[in-house]
């Protein structure tokens, strides 16, 4: 009996196919059935004309939801918003990555601290990061407006007075910039991290011989560095364009998309139809709007990366 | 003369980067200790104590606040979730690299295609979902629901640490008699020590900082997390505290940086493969 116990089980351990599926099946269930079907509800809901009050899929609308998101004055300034927003962060955030990953490769002594200290930003849960920067660029007590005032460029006879404040999020560009200086802040230590991953892998005898060369800082740059770190980059910048792109908490603790529709983002307009106005079908519809561009970016970003590595 | 020039440049550029990151830290560890009487003074110089600095408002962050329910279940929530991520991540990894053939190795793409569908796309069909349940209002709806963005997450980055692994040490095993299984447990687990290290980081940080979720599944106190519960307790219509609020940021993300910051060397490897 023992010895037969023994076999099945090492036929078991053996089977590699069985296994494989046993082994791979709890995580596949738990995604179909909390990802995949809230994926297709999603879809639904959007078709449907679903609320809070009455959260039943029922009543076909067909694109009905799609067409009266499309034709609020609030959807083209939230996707404008969205694209430029997640645009001006992927740039920022990249260059700045690239930038610090060729201080970081070095050994310094101290590093460690450095590293802490270089990490805060992405290690703070976002909406307390959020709340930091509302407190920082309040619009009666911000540090930076006092910095200001003191180098004379803002208070009455400056040249950005007369008013004595900038009032950051009460203005469309000035609060778009800051929620991109947030969104900068908070995403350039994973950016950079994800770029070293790729900077320490370049061989050094590469840019050892590039100087014997003669080679100057900008052609090694642009010739050796970027090119050799072109598939992580886009790694990088995907993972950037993400989590901006859909992201709501930044400009749901800051601007809250104000004034009127000026820094509305559309995450933060679909929570504001779906949960706060009690619209989940509309919600839905204007959240199921993000997908193709994201689907879009990441097809393209993937792609890239595969060419960059097969050659 | 050059060795100084170019030593000098690049402590400057480490400053520069450093004090980006840390102004913003800076700030919210100077405004915690202040008086009222000093933080509500626009004539003030802003970045030194007009007042003497006070623990007033810690105190209350403590005392009079429900900072500590936040912190208890920020912390439980974050643990469970890791348990439960390593648990489906870890072997759907493995099988994908080593065991189910071919299209395994290659569904790196699809797994991270997952991860990029967006909390802000998925949050109103789970918000039926754990209506459903009768979930709302406590920490095991945000239990349920966070590990669809980490167990995705961990699984691609698994895979590419399987996938640098040499096949060879594993066969040699399978030679001397090792079943599948065993090699599985004694050989391609320990190596993959750095990356599962990486993934408990990564999966208690991604739990810890969501909000969307935290905020729209949980409306009580009992069981809100840091994240979504402390701009809510600590922002009262127009009245903010903002002493707590900044003591309540520099309490969870210090210890929490210091954690990363030791492990950065180890994340920047999680990338490598």
């Amino acid at each position: 009996m023992a010895r037969a116990d023994t076999e099945v089980r090492v036929s078991l351990g053996d089977r590699e196919g069985l296994l494989g599926t046993l082994m791979l099946a709890p995580a596949f269930l738990y995604i179909a059935a909390l990802v995949g079907i809230p994926f297709f509800l999603a879809i639904a809901l959007s078709l449907s004309s679903a609320t809070i009050g009455d959260p039943h899929i029922h009543g076909f609308v067909g694109l009905a939801n799609f067409a009266h998101a499309m034709h609020e004055s609030a959807f083209p300034i939230a996707l404008r918003n969205s694209i430029i927003v997640t645009c001006a962060t992927l740039i920022l955030t990249l260059v700045l990555a690239t930038a610090e990953s060729e201080l970081l490769v070095r050994d310094f002594r101290g590093k460690w601290l450095w590293q802490i200290l270089l990490i805060l930003p992405w290690a703070m849960p976002v909406s307390l990061a959020a709340v930091d920067w509302l407190w920082l660029l309040d619009s009666e007590f911000s540090p930076l407006d006092w910095l200001l005032r003191q180098a004379h460029l803002l208070g009455p006879g400056t040249p950005w007075g007369p008013a004595n404040h900038l009032y950051y999020y009460g203005r469309e560009w000035l609060g778009l910039g800051a929620i991109t200086m947030i969104n900068v802040w908070r995403l350039l230590p994973l950016a950079t991290i994800i770029v070293l991953a790729g900077r320490t892998a370049i061989p050094r005898e590469i840019f050892e011989q590039a100087q014997v060369d003669g080679a100057g800082f900008f052609r090694v740059l642009f010739r050796i560095t970027i090119p050799a770190l072109l598939p992580l980059l886009v790694v990088a910048g995907m993972f950037t364009a993400l989590l901006v792109f859909g992201d709501m908490t930044v400009v749901a603790l800051t601007t809250r998309g104000g004034p009127g529709y000026a820094t509305q983002l559309l995450p933060y307009w679909a929570y504001l139809k779906g949960i706060e106005g009690g619209a989940l079908s509309e919600g839905a519809a204007v959240a199921l709007f993000m997908f193709p561009v994201l689907l879009a970016g990441a097809v393209l970003a993937l792609r890239m990366a595969y060419r960059a590595d097969s050659n | 003369m050059k060795k100084i020039l170019r030593r000098s440049s690049f402590y400057l550029g480490l400053l520069l980067f450093t004090m980006f990151a840390v102004f913003p830290v800076i700030w919210m560890v100077i405004t915690a200790f202040k008086q009222d009487g000093d933080l509500y003074n626009v004539a003030n110089n802003p970045f030194i104590y007009n007042l003497p600095p006070t623990l007033k408002h810690i105190t209350f962050l403590f005392t009079h606040s429900s900072f500590p329910t936040f912190l208890r279940n920020s912390a439980f929530i974050g643990v469970v979730v890791v348990i439960i991520t390593l648990l489906l991540a870890v072997p759907a990894a493995y099988s994908l690299s080593r065991l189910v053939g071919h299209w395994g190795e290659r569904s790196g793409i699809a797994v991270f295609l997952v991860y990029l569908i967006p909390p802000t796309l998925l949050f109103i069909p789970l918000y039926q979902i754990v209506s459903f349940l009768r979930a709302t209002n406590t920490v095991w709806a945000l239990i349920l629901v966070y590990p669809t963005i980490t167990v995705p997450f961990c699984t691609w980055l698994l895979l590419g640490f399987f996938k640098s692994m040499p096949r060879e040490l594993e066969e040699s095993a399978l030679i001397d008699g090792c079943s599948r299984w065993q090699s599985f447990l004694r050989i391609a687990l320990p190596l993959a020590a750095p990356g599962i290290a990486t993934c408990i980081v990564f999966a208690f940080a991604l739990s810890i900082s969501d909000y969307i979720y935290a905020a729209v599944f949980v409306s009580s106190t009992a069981a809100r997390t840091v994240s979504a519960g402390v701009p809510t307790e600590l922002i009262r219509g127009d009245i903010y505290f903002w002493q707590s609020l900044m003591a309540a940021a520099a309490i969870v993300s210090i210890p929490l940086a210091v954690a990363y910051g030791l492990l950065f060397d180890r994340l920047v490897k999680g990338f490598q493969s």
